[in-house]
């Protein structure tokens, strides 16, 4: 968990960027593609992302161990939207309720691809950078509140240690005589017992880092900032390159004629 | 005495202090008198209950409710209430932000960020320290503690104990505060954790000169260190009129030491050159077979899933140890030793059949497979936790892990209640191990000596053959201690199998037996992959116990 965090080892061009602008155009592609369920402009989009894959230091392969739960889910949307969209054009399959027609399937396959192409963005931007330079950022360059960023990052070290607490409580109640088997019930039971376990144990972490960054100061008005986030050249590349993106999918959609705006009642 | 530029040595002044936390009846600290002149260095000692972190705290400035920024109105129960004046420099800490630096107990909440160099920078950043002053002083902040070597953006995930309470130390140190605070620095590391922080903290205070005041009551690892040793005493002790200051000694090392020498040990101080008396084995003899791995390899981790590829097929984990062999016999003790992450516990843990071993096998020839009708076969792993408790019995390193109700009695029946028999033994293990007056207690509120405690007798309840602890002593005073010492050794006269990871020589000296030692990848030369493990007598070469 705290591993898959780390930028070590990671040397690609994106990882120079700043991570506001970064997040910035992957907002810009984001909001574009949410606009619309049509398959050309998330295709287009899909296309454009996933050949900046080498600038983000990914490969394939990487993707796939990071960010599989979110394509397995844009790929389950997808097949359930092509099964339960109502009939249009003519029927390729048909199983009592369950029916395919090239009108669901089109939707189906629009919702699929917009899935993915909202989703990679997303699992670029957190490959290619580290959760502090993004704090650094927000609070620098976005001017939110240092103490609420900052107590974020803070706080995202303690999911990794909550990690390893879960499995450890796990065994000290097996060696207690609480175990996961049974009924479902008893599990359910069993569950509840560990989370509880665990929610004391993440309160007395959390009290203890509030009173580590309090003792270091944490907390005033002011402060200064060691790491300065500040904007290169490469930052405006960046910002043109979402824009780009984003411009390219909506005229591909528009020019193809499938540009379909969401909030507006489709037949 | 010379100092580095910027570090002015803190003065701190206590005068008829006290504080009360919200909703405590009594005060934790009451009528403290205190004067610390500076760059004084001062070991705190006393027993439990008299308020030796609540003051660290205090100056520290971390104490109460920091949202209302002092003390609440006297009176109420439900605030915290404050008497008397502590002050830093002749202010109150709170106004003396970064004036003191505070290292606490636990190395895990003490790293803040997530790159080593960031988190020295912290505090710095947070005392707007301007932007080109900082990295010069974390460079030097980490060469102080001896972690110059490491580059700065190494993972503070990666470090060890003692490196990540030198890496507090640091923290603090980028901060160039007047005082330091430690509470208890050492309590949960291994004796070389231990040495390379007590070493590091003396070369930081001849460098900067700054003030110290140290609570730790093992008094050996900090009397040289130390050029005077505070005793306090508990504050409720003190609201009788004949008693009314929270002082009760105060002076050089040497001279505290011999003057309370006897109540600092009835205190359960680790006074130097005492080990406490323990009970001698009596019957030293092994008997049957309880349990035996072979061919053992082990890892914390699961196994993983291959890719769609490789068709998803499972991926063991990369071992910390293999090819251990052992054996667990009646009335025989085995201490499990090896540096830090040599992976002791995980050894520990695969034996009690909590973890599933990565290669070979963990064997208990009479387990529930054995007997007529039984199917569980001899794999601890594989048993359903209620046949586990019954046969194997594990105290974990933190006995909060393992509490599962509110209340001390129902704790220790929860095992014989689940099993169904074995309630009559409650009892007896309430009165031995000094639970009786506390059964009504919510276990989360006891003392740390306490909750060890109960959480030895509520897996003794299940009345386990074997019984596997992972480090029982760490942090513990000299009274628990020597307690749990002498129970252990009378539960392996009676027959019980104890296997103890532990750094702590003394204690394995008390228990006899035999001793497999551990050693890291990289250390373990010529032994082929996954480390080794040697066996010896407790008694050959043990390094210096923990707790002496």
């Amino acid at each position: 968990m705290r591993d898959a965090l780390s930028l070590r080892g990671n040397h690609a061009l994106l990882t120079r960027a700043n991570p506001l602008v970064k997040f910035t155009a992957v907002t810009l592609i984001t909001l574009v593609l949410a606009l619309s369920i049509d398959w050309v402009s998330a295709s287009v989009a899909l296309t454009f992302e996933l050949l900046l894959l080498p600038l983000a230091g990914l490969t394939v392969a990487l993707l796939w161990q990071r960010g599989w739960p979110l394509i397995l889910a844009a790929a389950l949307g997808g097949w359930s939207t092509a099964i339960l969209a109502p009939e249009a054009g003519s029927v390729l399959f048909d199983a009592g309720i369950w029916t395919i027609s090239t009108g669901s399937l089109q939707l189906g396959l629009g919702f699929m691809l917009r899935g993915l192409a909202i989703a990679l963005p997303a699992v670029l931007l957190m490959s290619c950078t580290d959760p502090t330079d993004l704090a650094d950022a927000l609070a620098q360059n976005a001017k939110l509140p240092h103490r609420f960023v900052l107590g974020t990052l803070a706080a995202m070290r303690l999911v990794g240690i909550m990690a390893e607490q879960w499995q450890t409580i796990g065994m000290a109640r097996r060696a207690r005589g609480v175990g996961s088997s049974g009924n479902p019930y008893q599990r359910f039971r069993a569950t509840m017992g560990q989370s509880f376990g665990l929610l004391v144990q993440a309160i007395r972490s959390a009290s203890r880092l509030a009173v580590t960054m309090e003792a270091r100061g944490f907390g005033g008005a002011t402060r200064t900032w060691a790491r300065p986030s500040t904007f290169s050249g490469l930052d405006a590349w960046v910002l043109l390159g979402g824009l780009c993106i984003a411009a390219a999918a909506v005229a591909a959609a528009l020019a193809a004629g499938t540009w379909n705006l969401v909030f507006l009642a489709h037949q | 005495m010379t100092t580095s530029p910027g570090v002015r040595p803190a003065a701190v002044t206590a005068r008829g202090w006290g504080w009360r936390h919200a909703g405590r009846p009594r005060p934790a600290v009451n009528g403290l008198d205190l004067d610390i002149r500076p760059g004084e260095r001062v070991l705190l000692l006393g027993p439990s209950g008299a308020g030796k972190s609540t003051l660290l705290h205090a100056l520290a400035g971390v104490l109460g409710d920091s949202a209302s920024g002092g003390p609440g109105p006297a009176g109420d129960a439900e605030d915290s209430d404050e008497t008397g004046s502590l002050l830093i420099d002749g202010a109150p800490p709170r106004a003396r932000r970064g004036r003191a630096g505070l290292v606490q107990q636990d190395p895990e909440t003490q790293v803040v960020l997530s790159r080593l160099g960031d988190d020295v920078a912290f505090g710095a950043e947070n005392l707007s320290v301007p932007a080109p002053e900082i990295w010069p002083r974390v460079r030097e902040a980490l060469d102080d503690v001896g972690l110059g070597r490491l580059p700065l953006d190494h993972p503070t995930s990666a470090l060890s104990g003692g490196q990540k309470q030198r890496l507090a130390l640091a923290g603090i140190l980028a901060m160039r505060p007047g005082l330091l605070l430690l509470d208890e620095p050492t309590a949960n590391l291994d004796p070389a954790g231990v040495l390379e922080v007590r070493d590091a903290v003396g070369r930081c205070l001849d460098k900067t000169g700054a003030t110290l005041v140290v609570v730790e009551h093992r008094v050996a690892v900090w009397k040289d260190l130390v050029d005077r040793i505070v005793v306090l005493q508990p504050g409720a002790a003190t609201d009788s009129a004949v008693l009314n200051s929270a002082v009760l000694l105060d002076g050089p090392p040497d001279q505290v030491l011999a003057e309370a020498r006897d109540m600092l040990i009835g205190a359960g101080v680790w006074v130097p050159g005492y080990v406490p008396a323990t009970r001698t084995r009596t019957a030293p003899a092994s008997g049957q077979l309880l349990l035996a791995a072979d061919g053992l390899a082990v890892s914390r981790e699961r196994p993983r899933r291959a890719g769609l590829r490789e068709g998803f097929r499972s991926i063991a984990p990369r071992a910390v140890q293999s090819g251990i062999a052992t054996q667990v016999r009646a009335g025989e003790a085995l201490t499990i030793t090896g540096q830090n992450g040599s992976g002791k516990s995980t050894l520990a843990l695969t034996l009690a059949g909590l973890l599933r071993p990565v290669a070979g096998t963990v064997c208990v020839p009479a387990g529930p497979g054995s007997g007529p009708g039984g199917g569980a076969g001899t794999d601890p792993y594989r048993w359903k936790a209620q046949q586990l408790i019954s046969r194997i019995g594990t105290v974990f390193q933190e006995p909060e892990h393992q509490f599962v109700t509110g209340r001390v009695l129902d704790e220790l029946m929860f095992g014989p209640r689940h099993l169904g028999y074995g309630e009559e033994r409650v009892d007896e293990l309430l009165e031995r191990l000094r639970l009786t007056d506390l059964v009504d207690a919510n276990p989360y509120t006891l003392s740390g000596g306490e909750k060890r405690r109960l959480s030895v007798a509520t897996v003794l309840a299940a009345h386990p053959q074997v019984l596997v602890l992972d480090e029982p002593t760490f942090g513990q005073d000299a009274n628990t201690w020597a307690e749990l010492a002498s129970f252990l050794s009378e539960l392996l006269d009676a027959g019980t199998a104890v296997v103890s990871v532990t750094h702590d020589a003394e204690f394995s000296a008390v228990l006899g037996g035999t001793e497999l030692r551990l050693h890291t990848r990289e250390t373990a030369a010529g032994s082929g992959p996954g480390g080794a493990a040697s066996a010896a007598a407790p008694d050959s070469g043990l390094p210096e116990g923990a707790a002496s």
